[in-house]
């Protein structure tokens, strides 16, 4: 014979107070718990997103990031010039010679300096990311120092906005566009021509090469012909996305590790206030316990009862947690990409992955606290039950 | 004395609840005092960074670097004691995760500016003639059980190729919180090398480090520097070392302002934990309460009781959690590499706020069943069935 639930749901009701404390706990953990893993998602997400599916970039082997990269132009016209790679419509090749550079620029809010990418691209460039969106202003002219910024940059530095002017690389460079490209890493950057950009800082290379493919079932055979080549073989040809989310993983992973670390120990503090809670439960029902037991119900059906009950607050609980830290999606959050050593924008994004993970790690919090108090009713002599005041 | 006899049998009544509770505290004390002392590593760099010194890096960017050339030019600025200068060459030692800072310094200059890395004349003149010759950190040197003499092979990526050093000399810090976890190189094998394989590289560095005479001067003598430059292909911007390395903490900021967030909302769960505790002992003793009111005792003994109780269990779990504090953090510290955080310690200031924090949610969480109890009429209380 089993408990009926609303049994379970009128016990939590009488104990308001201690219920809610228990419940505030779990829902407490449950949201760090959550926030951690929307805040790594976030990142991989905003970096992945970054990188498009059939692109291709090409560094300098050994060198994680554009910014250690260097490729000259005599290797990049021997690449251009590859058959595999697509043909624009005006017959020229969909290949983007890329400069990578970080400027510091000084933040809104904090008035402290921050690193920012620059990056010179073409008008392959453009075309190879189609992503990338004007969404005020108009595109730099090619051979002027005009440049376009990310929607993010404008958001959160000084003296970004459209007609100002920022100096750098020994020049001023007049803003005349912003750019969006839906919450990807390139919002957080800010694009120039190539071909200026490299003479105002003195550099004779460039850092990478975006390509794109006529058929994708070429990159194989393009990647151990570019890798092999006598005059080519010090490069490393990698998918865009892959490159991106190369420099994801080491941030999504500190977030997880250190945040998952944090969350663990909180859990200890939560499953006590769970066991506490139904310890109490248990001690202040047993004449109640003693009753249901000499009604008929089983050691089965009570110990299921009381762990259903703790159940119940975790579960509770994680919906409320999760509840509120679905409201941090509204926030954003800049930190340092260590790939790129600049600022990068994102946010917390919730995902079914992370939902179920949560109800679980509170499932699990609700069943740890809760079994041995619910073992300890389920235990009790019906006589001695009866008999306690 | 009687009302703490009292207090003592009362919290021994439920010795698993009040266990389980001093557990609890202890882990979230425990766990503060870890998130805190992230917090400070992080921010050891700046707490290290002396006064009279000065970093002048490329205006842009300290990506970039400046012409060594610079280097006399700054020094015959009036005020200046001692101009140095370094490159940061990072590369990668065994594989990607040894990280440590690795830097390519000037020999004959680096330890007067950094008098508090401890080394001997023979290291340093070593430094000096053995062209690859590099000097560790005394805890570095110990995490890989490298010794003088041994051999260091990194794989460039900021300076490509293979590098081989040779362990010169090991330093060690003037105290606790300096760090000894880098790796200094001559630079003019840095410098060297990279003409044979990337010309048009050499002859530049990554960032000075002047030394001046009177700290008082550090903004006049800054500007004097960048003034000197201005209008040049490479303008310098000239901080304190403070400065310099506040710029790095910051732009981690949101991380460490999680980590600081996170470990308030550790309080809270203490608090409910605690308070929970409370709220049911209380709950269950109403009829008790009133009957000690009934005899006598006023509101006051009462609130005694129910915040004595917290507090003892608070204090508890706060003394235990401490204790456990100490070894957790020396484990930690064993534990992840140590470029990680060059200083891993627990501050005193830490230590205080624990124990505070222990001592405030105790009272915090008396509050609750005090009013209560306060509240409850005698006769309620005397009705009242458990």
């Amino acid at each position: 014979m089993k408990v009926p639930f609303s049994y379970i749901i009128r016990s939590l009701w009488t104990r308001k107070l201690t219920t809610i404390l228990t419940l505030s706990g779990i829902s407490l953990v449950t949201f760090v718990f959550a926030a951690v893993l929307m805040l790594a998602y976030g990142i991989e997400q905003t970096l992945i997103e970054t990188g498009s599916e059939n692109n291709l970039i090409i560094l300098r082997k050994g060198s994680d990031a554009e910014l250690m990269s260097q490729i000259d132009r005599n290797t990049t016209n021997i690449i251009k010039t590859q058959p595999e790679v697509m043909i624009s419509a005006d017959g020229k090749p969909f290949a983007s010679t890329e400069l990578h550079i970080i400027i510091s620029l000084t933040k809104k809010q904090t008035e402290t300096m921050a690193n920012i990418s620059v990056r010179g691209t073409t008008a392959e460039g453009m075309l190879l990311r189609p992503q990338v969106k004007l969404v005020e202003g108009r595109m730099f002219r090619f051979g002027t120092s005009e440049i376009i910024i990310g929607s993010n940059v404008a958001k959160r530095f000084e003296g970004c906005e459209i007609g100002s002017q920022l100096k750098f690389g020994g020049g001023f460079w007049t803003i005349v566009g912003i750019i969006n490209s839906g919450g990807t890493g390139f919002d957080s950057e800010v694009w120039a021509d190539v071909e200026q950009l490299a003479p105002a800082f003195g550099r004779p290379v460039f850092s990478s090469m975006i390509v794109r493919l006529k058929s994708d079932a070429d990159f194989r055979a393009l990647k151990t012909k570019i890798e092999s080549d006598r005059r080519t073989n010090f490069l490393e040809v990698i998918r865009e996305r892959d490159y991106y989310k190369r420099q994801s993983e080491f941030m999504a992973a500190f977030i997880r590790i250190l945040g998952t670390t944090v969350t663990i120990i909180f859990s200890f503090g939560a499953v006590i206030g769970a066991m506490i809670t139904m310890y109490a439960a248990v001690a202040n029902r047993t004449v109640e316990i003693g009753t249901m037991r000499a009604l008929g119900f089983q050691r089965r059906s009570i110990l299921t009862a009381f762990l259903l009950e703790s159940m119940f607050i975790a579960l509770v609980g994680a919906a409320v947690g999760i509840a509120a830290s679905s409201l941090l999606q509204f926030f954003m959050i800049s930190t340092i990409n260590f790939g790129s050593f600049s600022e990068l924008e994102f946010g917390f994004k919730i995902s079914p992955g992370v939902i179920f993970s949560t109800f679980i790690f509170a499932l699990f919090m609700g069943i740890t606290g809760g079994f041995l108090p619910a073992a300890r009713a389920a235990r009790l002599n019906i006589v001695n039950a009866l008999r306690a005041t | 004395m009687h009302i703490l006899k009292l207090v003592i049998k009362n919290m021994l009544r439920h010795r698993l609840r009040s266990m389980l509770t001093i557990f609890g505290i202890a882990v979230a004390v425990m766990a503060f005092g870890l998130m805190r002392t992230i917090v400070t590593a992080w921010n050891s760099g700046v707490a290290a960074s002396a006064a009279n010194r000065l970093i002048t890096v490329h205006s842009v960017s300290f990506i970039f670097p400046l012409p060594l050339s610079y280097s006399e030019r700054i020094a015959q600025i009036p005020g200046i004691q001692k101009v140095s200068y370094a490159n940061w060459f990072q590369g990668i030692y065994i594989d990607r995760n040894q990280f440590f800072a690795r830097m390519a310094v000037d020999p004959e200059t680096i330890w007067d500016v950094y008098p508090e890395y401890i080394v001997s004349e023979a290291e340093k003149d070593a430094m000096k003639h053995v062209r690859n010759g590099c000097i560790l950190g005394r805890k570095i040197a110990e995490q890989y059980k490298l010794k003088v003499g041994d051999l260091m092979t990194l794989e460039g990526d900021i300076y490509p190729g293979r590098w081989e050093m040779q362990v010169v000399g090991i330093y060690k810090g003037k105290d606790q919180n300096i760090d000894e976890t880098q790796m200094f190189f001559n630079w003019k094998y840095l410098d060297e090398e990279v003409k044979v394989r990337q010309p048009g590289r050499e002859g530049y560095v990554g960032w000075y480090i002047v030394q001046i005479d009177d700290p008082n001067n550090r903004t006049t003598i800054a500007s004097a520097i960048d003034n000197l430059f201005a209008n040049s292909p490479a303008e310098t911007k000239t901080q304190t070392e403070k400065e310099f390395q506040q710029s790095f903490v910051s732009m981690s900021g949101a991380i460490l302002t999680a980590i600081n967030v996170v470990s308030f909302v550790i309080i809270a769960i203490i608090l409910l934990v605690l308070t929970n505790t409370m709220v049911m002992t209380a709950r269950e003793r109403v009829r008790e309460y009133a009957v000690l009111r009934t005899l006598g005792f006023t509101t006051f003994h009462i609130a005694g009781l129910i915040g004595g109780e917290a507090m003892f269990i608070a204090c508890l779990g706060g003394g235990i959690g401490l204790a456990i504090t100490f070894p957790i953090i020396i484990g930690v510290e064993k534990s992840i590499p140590s470029g990680w955080f060059p200083i891993f310690k627990l501050e005193t200031i830490t230590i205080i706020l624990a124990v505070s924090t222990a001592i405030i949610a105790g009272i915090t969480a008396s509050a609750f069943p005090v009013v209560h109890a306060v509240r409850t009429k005698i006769v309620d209380g005397l009705r009242q069935i458990v």
